[in-house]
């Protein structure tokens, strides 16, 4: 499944990430690599974008974006 | 020159949000060089600092969470770091800066600066926080696994700057031992081999970093940035290394990241360790409340009118005293010199000119003030995140939220909070738009012409207003007008993928005051030095076309027609009627003093100049007098107010926030005649019109040059003007004509 999928509050494992553009880049960049554990807590109050716990910090992702990373649920 | 006393220079590099400004401040004081590097809106700030009788040449480049430049503004940190700026030296140290308490991803960065191989100390900030959050860092195994040495400091409360210096003098006179790469083999066999290629292909040495980000770069930014330098066959070595490397299991750009975090992980490992904490984090718990559905929106809201309604009222108060002193000061040179040109140079051309820009210096500060402080202590992010969505149907993003906010007090502050906007496309287009909004400047206008001209009818027992959902309106047309011309924007002129909104959101924090009050001053000081001169020579221009050819005998003559034919009327009526009265007191405004100084304006060069464009501005419903006042207002819109105050004989003292003065122009606008046939100019449907002209166009010097500042380009400022102009016009036309069709 992706990211964007995920349930609030669950956590998961990335397994891989989508695309060689610069959002797939950045997305890497912030930390979101293969075997990385990912929270996601919520969604700003008009469902879009999310925010994260990854790597011990928050991050803002959109929707879109989320739906690259592929991840297995934990 | 020898190392000893040889000026050296420190490159200081770090992510957003880790203090890297705080510790700017603190190695280097307040005096701190600002400009821009050429051709790109980064900024460039240097300051000097000495340690141990070596003086100290500190360069802060934009805070990065990569080294791998997709773009000309991300360029500049590594040509910056690898000396390939003109008039900066190659850096002879460079001072990384990393947040304790968020290790992890701040390492990225760190893995990627060591591989520079030059001198280097990494100072871990915000070891408090970190040490709050349970984590504690072994700063002598950090520094073993590093290589280099590690400082600990809290550079808001000046802890540990000292060590800061002294570890930079000694990583200077040391040697660097060669870091191992933190990539597989396979890929450093690679860039071994596209290094010797490149050698061999025209002799010319290229850093070995530049050539492993030419090997990662699939976005193909960096080809294009060394076009002419790159050999032809580089394209095709490209390919080949790269379908190598996607055969051994590390494909580009992929390999990067997974490799750098690997070699983080192996470094952290035994370096940190995790205390369990009572209960959740601060930052989460706040976080919980601020981000929340309904809690976290209506907060934003709230937050927002409260610095909205300081900017307005509390910059209200310095504004008056900026305003008094300037016509102090015009009174002070005004009797002290002999009536002439060169007095009205100095008081309306001068003192007015600069008196306009420094106006602006208050709500510049406050607006900074307050941004600052929602900066600094993490909150800007969140405002950003909460508001995307929104900002994403017109072609933006979360980040242009709080520029296109701000520009409702002044667009000026508003252009200059766009910098936050890393995308190119996304910032111009946000600076494009921002004067669109409705600013407090064209208030003084919007009143008297409401209050003037738009009938007071209400509806729903005073709930609804007619004179206020006009006000209303004017203020919506900008917004709808702005969201219109951005869509458009990001389709043609700036169409580009979407970036990213891959955004950090920063833990809360206290804002550091130095911090906040440094960089309140330093935006209005750069708006006061590069707006200010270029305000004042288009003030003295205005002033000039208003002022010359000031030809006494034909004002006089024209006066007397004007008069003679008042007086034919007035023995034409009955004496004692409403009618002879009002032509007395017309006989009498034409004997002021005030008629003889509008009658100069009227054969002034920008008088003609209003005459001779009256065809252009009929269409409208205008006359030549508010063409005239519309062109004067160029330096600043609410001199629009002034300008027709004189022009119609009211006065060159026109405050409007006073009743009577007020009611002085409101009444000189409405008997304000048509000369062919005596119609009055001012009918609802023309003063709609121009509301909506002043809601939409770009009267305002101040703002075009701050473009041209926040730009880098002349060719924006006048796009700017151009489309603002025409939709102005476009759209004061259609309301007249609709208006007309209504039979208003």
């Amino acid at each position: 499944m992706t990211l964007d999928a995920l349930a609030f509050g669950r956590s998961a494992r990335v397994c891989a990430v989508r695309g060689e553009d610069e959002i797939s880049l950045r997305l890497m960049e912030m930390g979101l690599t293969p075997g990385v554990e990912v929270q996601l807590v919520g969604a700003a109050p008009l469902g879009d974008p999310l925010e994260l716990i990854v790597r011990g910090y928050r991050l803002s992702v959109r929707r879109v974006e989320a739906a690259r990373v592929e991840v297995e649920p934990l | 020159m020898d190392v000893t006393t040889r000026q050296l220079t420190v490159a200081l590099v770090g992510n957003p949000n880790t203090g890297k400004s705080t510790l700017f401040t603190a190695l280097a004081g307040v005096r701190q060089r600002v400009g821009n590097y050429p051709g790109v809106t980064v900024e460039k700030k240097l300051g000097r600092m000495e340690c141990l009788g070596r003086r100290f040449r500190l360069v802060d480049l934009p805070g990065t969470y990569s080294l791998a430049p997709r773009s000309p503004d991300e360029m500049v940190a590594v040509d910056v770091l690898l000396g390939r700026v003109p008039d900066l030296s190659a850096p002879d140290a460079v001072l990384c800066i990393v947040d304790a308490s968020n290790l992890e991803r701040n390492l990225y960065l760190v893995s990627q600066v060591l591989e520079l191989g030059l001198p280097t100390v990494v100072v871990l900030n915000m070891i408090d926080l970190a040490r709050q959050r349970g984590l504690t860092i072994d700063a002598a195994r950090l520094s073993e696994r590093l290589g280099v040495p590690v400082v600990e400091v809290q550079a808001n409360r000046r802890i540990g700057i000292e060590r800061v210096r002294e570890a930079l003098v000694r990583v200077v006179q040391g040697t660097v031992e060669p870091r191992g790469s933190p990539f597989p083999p396979a890929f450093v066999r690679e860039v071994s081999w596209l290094e010797q290629q490149l050698a061999s292909a025209n002799g010319a040495s290229w850093p070995r970093y530049l050539v492993e980000r030419l090997l990662l770069d699939t976005s193909g930014y960096l080809q294009r940035h060394f076009r002419g330098a790159l050999p032809a066959e580089c394209e095709a070595w490209l390919a080949q290394a790269r379908q190598r490397l996607q055969g051994e299991g590390c494909g580009v750009p992929a390999v990067e990241a997974v490799a750098r975090y690997g070699w983080v992980g192996r470094v952290l490992d035994g370096t940190v360790t995790r205390t369990a904490q009572a209960g959740t984090p601060l930052t989460d718990r706040i976080d919980h409340w601020l981000t929340h559905r309904v809690i976290g929106t209506l907060f934003l809201v709230v937050v927002m009118i409260l610095v909205f309604q300081a900017v307005f009222t509390v910059a209200e108060v310095p504004m008056q005293w900026v305003d008094a002193g300037v016509g102090w000061l015009g009174g002070l040179v005004e009797e002290a010199m002999p009536a002439g040109a060169l007095r009205s140079l100095l008081v309306q051309g001068v003192i007015g000119g600069v008196g306009a820009v420094v106006v602006f210096v208050p709500q510049i500060m406050m607006l900074f003030f307050f941004l600052a402080i929602l900066e600094d202590c993490g909150y800007l992010a969140r405002a950003a995140y909460l508001m995307d969505k929104l900002m994403v149907r017109v072609g933006l993003s979360g980040k242009s939220f709080i520029p296109l906010l701000s520009s409702f007090a002044c667009a000026i502050p508003g252009i200059m909070a766009a910098r936050v906007i890393e995308n190119r496309r996304d910032r111009l287009t946000t600076i494009l738009v921002a004067p669109l909004m409705s600013c407090s400047a064209r208030l003084p206008l919007y009143v008297v012409l409401i209050e003037a001209f738009v009938p007071k009818r209400a509806w729903l027992g005073n709930l609804l207003q007619l004179q206020v959902l006009v006000f209303v309106g004017l203020y919506a047309l900008g917004i709808v007008v702005a969201a219109g011309v951005a869509l458009v924007l990001k389709r043609t002129l700036l169409r580009g993928p979407t970036p990213p909104f891959v955004m950090e959101l920063p833990s809360y924090k206290w804002p550091s005051a130095a911090i906040v009050l440094q960089r309140m001053v330093e935006r209005a000081w750069a708006f006061v030095r590069r707006a200010g001169t270029l305000i004042l020579a288009v003030s003295i221009l205005v002033w000039a076309a208003l002022y010359y050819p000031r030809d006494e005998a034909a004002v006089q003559a024209a006066l007397e027609a004007q008069r003679a034919q008042v007086r034919a009327r007035l023995a034409a009526v009955a004496s004692g009627s409403t009618e002879a009265v009002d032509l007395a007191e017309q006989l009498a405004e034409l004997e002021s003093p005030e008629a003889v100084e509008g009658e100069f304006r009227r054969q002034s060069l920008l008088g003609r100049a209003g005459r001779w464009i009256e065809p252009v501005v009929r269409p409208l419903g205008w006359d030549w007098r508010v063409g005239c006042a519309v062109i004067a207002s160029f330096p600043a819109r609410e001199v629009v107010v002034a300008t027709m105050g004189v022009l119609y004989n009211v006065g060159e003292q026109l405050d409007v926030e006073e009743g009577s003065d007020r009611l002085r122009l409101q009444r000189a606008l409405r008997v304000a005649r048509w000369q062919q046939d005596d119609r009055p100019v001012f009918t609802l449907p023309m003063s709609l019109g121009l509301l909506v002209f002043f809601a939409l166009c770009a009267q305002c010097a101040s703002t075009l040059i701050i473009i041209r500042r926040e730009t880098q380009s002349w060719g924006w400022p006048l796009f700017t003007f151009g489309y603002m102009t025409a939709l102005a016009y476009l759209g004061a036309w259609m309301t007249y004509r609709v208006a007309l069709g209504f039979g208003l």
